[in-house]
């Protein structure tokens, strides 16, 4: 115990001692959660967009105030002909044009109709489709008031659509699970991958290998630290979420943070198989990259749902990990289940966990 | 010096397969002795090497180190021998201290052994202004040399040095060589394999390998008798490329 504890504190050396290790640690989480959540939203908030207003009265001004006291637009311009339009939006001032036709008001009240017409950047296909979205709604919810005073007689039937789980469909719920998704496989399986391939290429492995330390105590010296850290990581980001971004643990912190931990153990047996096949370091990054981060950033649900994809995509997504564990991580925080909703992924992850160290098992040269 | 013998090897064969790497060696290694291992790469020498210390199996024949059985026992082998590879052996990023208490810990020292130690090492090699500096910012002499006293740090029965003086100059091997007669001074048997034939001259015995099989073993003096030779390197040449019978290979220089 007490050599396995002076290797165990060999590799937490190397990593305090390693300015790149201590940035993939520490510095890569908080920037990738501040990243996701700041600079890559998805959300709309205060985006700019222009108006070109051919009526001027008093329904065209509540129609825009409307639109511009929502807090996701602001007013960025006031144009006067159509052939504004098109040097607005090429100079990316603003990210849409709203025309209100002319005799718009009075058209409104003596016809029941009039028309505005919504002219999106086209370059930027989900900003417009999300404004488009948004300003539908918005004059949607301005016909409702209307049909609420003038006409109450007329009943509409309303669709009324509530967002479960995250009501104001905040991109940064997303993105929290994926992170923590994404840390883990970049901790865990590439660092873990790297730093045994870096004892083989030393040649301090076959030191090791000689020494009276069994060869299951030079694989768990190599891991702990990873365990450890990648586990102080993911608090981290909990925290950071929940300070930053008010995202809260919905369900139940004990299990959200066991099943990160089987998770980690996933990831570092992955690791470990594949420092067992790389012979040298860039052969293990390959590897690791190529073998879990496309995945995870890819196939996992992270950033484009399985769901949309071709059925080809959606078994070979079947195939890697980070998806399973995403819909454990995104049940448990966001929608507060409990074990019995995730216990199907939960076994999928053993399964794949077993696989993985049988192999890196078999695999580990004891007797190079 | 007395001769107990701390290795021997009977019969030992290393098959890879339908290739014999090791075929049917057979030699004794008496303690205190300067024992080398020659041969062109590919002879079988790191292979040999590997068995003895434990890291691989026999596939036949019988191998005793320090008293154990290398193919039952070689976790007790283990905690008696010393190893030292070819490639540089000790941690870059750690300083000269941490590198000595990691590996005195990985035997089991305690750590006031270790430390006394570490004083009489660090005196030994004049090194004491560099106990806090890192291994990357040594010159490769020093490391070399350090990494030999950490490999008999913990005083074993055997040290095996797989090339240990792979791109030296040749006043630290000479100082290397001085600190590898301090050692069997001490009594610790030494298993050297190198490819310097001047290095060969400074064993007590030496054994030459070609092609899987022990072809010559004696000391220095009796095979350049024997072959009528005036140095080793001439005896190894004679041996392993007999007059006419195949062109010159590069790799046996």
């Amino acid at each position: 115990m007490k050599r396995f504890l002076g290797f165990v504190k060999k590799e937490f050396l190397h990593i305090f001692r390693d300015v790149r290790s201590m940035i993939i640690l520490f510095g890569i989480p908080v920037a990738q959660i501040l990243l996701f959540g700041y600079v890559v939203s998805t959300d709309l908030k205060n985006a700019p967009i222009a108006f070109l207003d051919l009526s001027k009265d008093e329904m065209t001004q509540k129609v825009s105030d409307k639109i511009c006291s929502s807090g996701f637009f602001r007013r960025s311009e006031t144009l006067l002909s159509y052939t504004d339009i098109d040097k607005v939006l090429r100079k990316n001032k603003t990210k849409a044009v709203i025309i209100f036709e002319k005799d718009f008001g009075r058209k409104l009240v003596s016809e029941g109709k009039a028309a505005i017409s919504i002219i999106t950047d086209g370059s930027e296909p989900n900003m417009a489709t999300l404004i488009t979205n948004y300003i539908t709604a918005i004059t949607a919810d301005f016909n409702m008031e209307l049909a609420g005073t003038a006409a109450a007689a007329t009943l509409l039937v309303q669709p009324e659509v509530r967002m479960f789980y995250n009501p104001s469909l905040k991109g940064h719920f997303m993105f929290v699970p994926g992170v923590i998704t994404l840390i883990m496989t970049l901790i865990c399986a590439l660092m873990t991958s790297i730093t045994i391939t870096r004892e083989k290429e030393f040649g301090t492995m076959e030191v090791l290998l000689v020494s009276p330390l069994k060869p299951i105590q030079i694989l768990l010296g190599k891991v702990t630290p990873y365990f450890l850290l990648s586990f102080i990581d993911i608090i981290l980001i909990l925290i950071l979420s929940w300070l930053v971004f008010g995202l809260p643990v919905k369900g139940n912190l004990i299990l959200l943070l066991a099943e990160c931990m089987l998770y980690i153990l996933l990831s570092l047996s992955l690791g470990i198989l594949i420092s067992t096949k790389a012979k040298t370091m860039q052969q293990a990054i390959f590897m690791s990259l190529v073998g879990m981060m496309l995945p995870t950033v890819l196939l996992s649900g992270f950033i484009f749902p399985i769901e949309n994809m071709a059925n080809i995509y959606g078994w070979v997504a079947a195939l890697f990990p980070p998806k399973y564990f995403l819909v454990i991580i995104k049940n448990i925080m966001i929608k507060g289940t409990g074990f019995l909703f995730v216990w199907k992924e939960t076994l999928i992850i053993i399964a794949f966990t077993l696989v993985f160290m049988g192999l890196s098992i078999r695999n580990f040269k004891i007797r190079l | 010096m007395t001769k107990n013998t701390v290795i021997s090897v009977r019969n030992l064969v290393k098959k890879f397969g339908s290739f014999t790497a090791n075929d049917n060696l057979n030699f004794e290694v008496f303690e205190g002795e300067i024992f080398g291992f020659l041969g062109a790469n590919g002879a079988g020498k790191t292979t040999a090497l590997r068995i003895l210390s434990g890291l691989s199996e026999p596939t036949s024949g019988e191998v005793i180190v320090a008293g154990y059985n290398a193919k039952k026992e070689p976790e007790q082998i283990k905690k008696n021998i010393g190893y030292m590879c070819q490639k540089f052996s000790l941690y870059p990023d750690l300083t000269v201290k941490e590198n000595i208490m990691l590996y005195g810990g990985i035997y089991g020292m305690r750590k006031a052994l270790i430390r006394e130690r570490t004083d009489l090492l660090l005196d030994r090699l004049n090194f004491r202004e560099y106990s806090d500096r890192l291994i990357s910012d040594l010159p490769l002499g020093l490391k070399q040399k350090l990494a030999f006293s950490v490999a008999v740090l913990h005083e074993p029965k055997i040290v095996f040095l797989d090339e240990p003086t792979g791109g030296v100059d040749p006043i630290t091997r000479r100082q290397f060589w001085e600190m590898i007669y301090e050692a069997a001074g001490r009594g610790i048997t030494v298993f050297v394999t190198t490819h310097y034939m001047d290095e060969a001259e400074y064993c007590d015995r030496i054994s030459i390998m070609s092609e899987g099989k022990i072809v010559a073993l004696d000391s220095p003096a009796d095979l350049k008798k024997q072959y009528n030779a005036a140095s080793v390197e001439e005896v190894f040449v004679k041996i392993a490329r007999p007059a006419g019978t195949h062109p010159p290979s590069p790799s046996l220089l």
